[in-house]
């Protein structure tokens, strides 16, 4: 209840402006500052949450293919108690207690630490991943709050240590920008070395050790690159913040690409883009947060990529599903108007209940197949609106039927599957029949004589006789 | 100790049964999410609630916290629900959706947060991380005593749990440990995901608001993933998990009082501390638990090899003085044949020669009759397995010997009979070695 009493008091001064809650539109001249990087203050802060999106989203894609994703979560936090440790300890060092150099060191070690931890966890005893991961958070965080909490007594103003869980993104300086610009070279030569090690290392570990990579370092070099983004991150984003970046535009990249060096490009771009308008917008508008503001660019641009990826996009692939299923729809119809027809003879027309019938599909899915077959001039329909094929569509069936014979036959011969069974499984794979795999089939198969060029079939074909 | 002179039962007392109480409610549900791997969870719920606060107070503009505690919940679930979506649609690895979800809706609550906080600074601090220390200064009358709101909250959520997990405790179980055949027997694993989804939930709220989220994320998962290592079985995992959440919570105020006053500090945060100490008995147990543990597993193997090489040896000396009766063999010859160190070879001929397997004279050692008889089993062992693995499993006859000598040395007498009647009693091993008799 004393946090919610906390929240209280805060939005009891809300309650007062919740009324006008609307956002100013900023002018022009706003806008130009902004966006042409006019103001100082913005630029180094655009710049340098840029620099950090970059650096983040290509390390993310690394972690995001080791399955590891949230171990930008646990490192993070992990970093506290070094944090608090570098705050105590740094004025018996004869160093200004909240000099950045001492406090980083501090987050370097203990994140290196929390490194070691959950290496320990997962190596050593039984427990999986995720669970060391949670280990390594949720006790290095408490440890830290327990430090930080023995630091706020000591020396009274340790207000700014809290930015380090929430970063203060305005507060970023000249030298944080060049930190960042640094550390983001270092990750970006790091990377390029390594490059091939670490693509081995999360696509096949087992692989990498056998070829003698030692995919123990290897794996402390990639957690030594979280460690230096988030570090690097804390002070802009802060903690919990630092997460998103490592995660989110490396998760969205995926659905563009299946390759992995553009897949590293996107996830920079999206990271930077992220840091960048996010950045912008906080200036731009009163009262966004910048921290949050980036996050939530960067996922904003998740949902569009997981919507619109090219590669592995939502809408990309529903298209995909469609256009399949509108083949196998053309395949099922054609086959069944020959099938019926090379029973009943070439002139009869298949009343629309009885190819209705054949499969279960709707009505209106029928109806939508047969209006497409008609349109390519494949089908038409009769006087007494009973279907049948045209001389075209006679050669698109009868080669579909062939298709479909050859695999039931070489079921049969080759595969001993019963000739009952047989049509079920051929319908599974004919949809997906390469020519040259036809070519082989029919070679493998076909010395005896072919009816009019195509297999005649090894079971009953009308599905009355059938059953 | 001296820190501990202010100790109150009034005020420490309830402090202690506060964070007890959400350890144990914490670590219930955190065994099936151990079991599932879906440790984070707790953790990505507690940070994903902030805009079910947010839109709760903008929605009904209420103080309460009835609507906030709802509002929360609900947030909490769609986490889950969401974190399911993206996983299943977007076929992300359910590390990196639940990555997105919790970071966005925390992003979007701090948004709506500063938004509605216009004009005041806001420390998000207070908002995230309750305290401890504070359990008693909210009280409320129940059956004509005096107790904390927190520890009437935690309890209501313990009891909660306890009854879940005991009720559906058979359901949960197979529905962790696999899905589909809980499918199959007729239970819902859906449900039972969202049933579990739901209690976490409930807890990471009610913990939250009461005792900060720090403690209940570590209780979701170190005092599970601790009675994981201690033992094999589910029902005594829950107990031992709820045992160890207890014992961290008592050990967490504790050492909040005593360990920074030796440093010269007052007390600390007291669910850090807690959480602390439920990292250290972790790690604890993690080395010295008697299963499982990392140490006692060294042990075990380095045991293991050290009587494996002292085995070799005496075998290797027997192999000798087959060659020539009563041969004399140093230490570096011993060694140089089986590439053992020098050091833990003559420790282990010390040892054989004060069991009297051996005599050590001048120039080496040299079997007695007792050390005979065992290099005869262990070489006995050996050729009779060369045997078995030539005419019972048609290995080819140089590849047998790394085989064999795996196997020796875990084959007793019985094994060597049976080995012995199933090859019709060979006199010669493949490479015509004689077979040493019984």
């Amino acid at each position: 209840m004393r946090t919610l009493a906390a929240l209280h008091s805060i939005l009891a001064f809300a309650s007062s402006s919740l009324t006008d809650l609307s956002i100013r539109w900023p002018t022009w001249p706003e806008w130009k500052r902004v966006l042409f990087l006019q103001d100082y203050n913005t630029r180094v802060v655009m710049l340098g949450t840029m620099l950090l999106g970059l650096a983040a989203g290509m390390v993310g894609s690394f972690t995001l293919l080791r399955r590891r994703a949230l171990m930008g979560d646990a490192l993070s936090h992990a970093t506290l108690p070094g944090v608090g440790l570098a705050f105590l300890i740094a004025p018996s060092l004869g160093l200004a207690e909240k000099s950045l150099p001492v406090l980083l060191t501090g987050a370097a070690l203990s994140g290196i630490a929390g490194v070691v931890a959950i290496l320990y966890v997962r190596n050593l005893t039984r427990l999986k991943e995720d669970a060391a991961l949670g280990i390594v958070l949720s006790v290095f965080f408490g440890a830290g709050i327990a430090i930080l909490s023995i630091a706020q007594q000591s020396v009274g103003h340790s207000a700014g240590l809290e930015s380090f869980i929430y970063g203060k993104p305005a507060s970023m300086i000249e030298s944080d920008r060049l930190l960042i610009g640094c550390s983001g070279v270092l990750t970006l030569l790091i990377m390029g070395v390594l490059f091939k090690e670490l693509t081995l290392l999360c696509f096949d570990e087992g692989f990498a050790a056998s070829r003698g990579y030692p995919v123990l370092l290897l794996d402390l070099v990639l957690m030594g690159l979280v460690v230096i983004v988030t570090i690097i991150g804390l002070q802009a984003v802060g903690l919990v913040l630092m997460i998103a970046l490592l995660v989110i535009p490396a998760a969205a990249s995926r659905f563009w690409t299946q390759n992995l060096k553009q897949m590293i490009l996107i996830s920079a771009a999206i990271g930077g883009a992220g840091g960048f308008v996010g950045a912008a917008m906080s200036a731009l508008f009163r009262n966004l947060p910048a921290g949050a503001m980036i996050v939530l660019v960067c996922s904003a641009l998740f949902f569009i990529s997981m919507m619109f990826g090219t590669e592995r996009g939502l809408v990309v692939r529903s298209l995909r599903r469609r256009d399949l299923n509108r083949s196998v729809d053309h395949q099922h119809l054609l086959r069944g108007l020959f099938e019926l027809q090379e029973i009943r003879g070439p002139k009869a027309g298949i009343p629309f209940s009885e190819l209705q019938t054949l499969r279960s599909w709707s009505s209106y899915r029928l109806l939508k197949e047969i209006e497409r077959c008609r349109r390519r001039g494949l089908v038409f329909r009769d006087s007494d609106q009973n279907l049948s094929l045209t001389s075209s569509g006679v050669v698109e069936a009868s080669r579909l039927v062939h298709e479909h014979r050859l695999w039931e036959l070489y079921l049969i011969t080759h595969a001993d599957v019963a000739p009952g069974r047989v049509d079920q499984s051929a319908d599974a794979i004919e949809h997906v029949l390469e020519p040259e795999l036809i070519a082989q089939l029919e070679e493998l198969l076909l010395q005896r004589r072919r009816v009019q060029g195509i297999a005649p079939s090894p079971h009953p074909v009308d599905a009355e006789q059938a059953s | 100790m001296s820190a501990l002179s202010n100790w109150s039962w009034d005020y420490d007392g309830w402090i202690v049964l506060a964070g007890i109480l959400c350890a144990i409610a914490a670590s219930l549900p955190g065994n099936f999410l151990l079991l599932r791997r879906m440790s984070l969870l707790g953790d990505a719920i507690s940070h994903a609630i902030l805009p079910g606060l947010a839109v709760a107070f903008l929605i009904t503009g209420s103080r309460s916290s009835l609507p906030m505690f709802l509002g929360a919940v609900v947030v909490g679930l769609l986490t889950a629900v969401f974190t399911e979506w993206i996983r299943n649609f977007g076929e992300v690895d359910e590390g990196a959706s639940m990555g997105v979800v919790f970071t966005t809706l925390f992003a979007l609550g701090l948004v709506m947060i500063v938004q509605a906080a216009d004009h005041v600074d806001l420390d998000p601090g207070c908002v995230l991380y309750g305290s401890l220390e504070t359990t008693t200064f909210d009280m409320v009358e129940v059956a004509g005593m005096e107790i904390p709101r927190v520890v009437l909250v935690l309890s209501a959520v313990t009891a909660m749990n306890l009854l879940v997990v005991v009720l559906f405790f058979k359901e949960l179980k197979l529905s962790a440990f696999d899905p589909a055949l809980a499918t199959t027997c007729g239970i819902s694993a859906r449900l039972m995901h969202y049933l579990l989804m739901i209690i976490v939930a409930v807890t990471a709220v009610a913990s939250f608001e009461s005792v900060g989220n720090i403690l209940v994320v570590a209780m979701f998962v170190v005092p599970p993933a601790t009675a994981f290592l201690l033992t094999e079985r589910l029902r005594s995992m829950i107990i031992v998990s709820a045992l160890i959440a207890a014992l961290s919570a008592t050990l967490g105020h504790v050492s909040a009082i005593v360990v920074p006053s030796w440093f010269g500090y007052r007390s600390t945060s007291t669910s850090g501390m807690m959480a602390l100490c439920a990292g250290i008995l972790f790690f604890v147990i993690s080395l010295l638990g008697p299963q499982h543990g990392v140490l006692i597993r060294i042990l075990r193997r380095q045991r293991l090899s050290r009587r494996i090489l002292s085995e070799d040896l005496i075998a290797l000396l027997y192999r000798m003085d087959e060659r020539k009766s009563g041969v004399v063999a140093s230490i570096d010859q011993l060694r140089a044949a089986l590439l053992s160190s020098g050091f833990m070879s003559s420790l282990l001929m010390k040892q054989h020669a004060r069991k009297g397997h051996v005599i050590a004279t001048e120039n080496g050692y040299q079997l007695t009759d007792s050390g005979r008889r065992l290099g005869a089993e262990l070489v006995r062992s050996h050729r009779l397995w060369e045997q078995y693995l030539v005419s019972e499993g048609g290995v080819a006859v140089d590849r047998i010997h790394g085989q064999a000598e795996q196997l020796e040395h875990f084959t007793g007498r019985e094994l060597r009979d049976r080995l012995q009647q199933e090859t019709s009693a060979p006199v010669l091993d493949p490479h015509g070695s004689p077979i040493p008799p019984e």
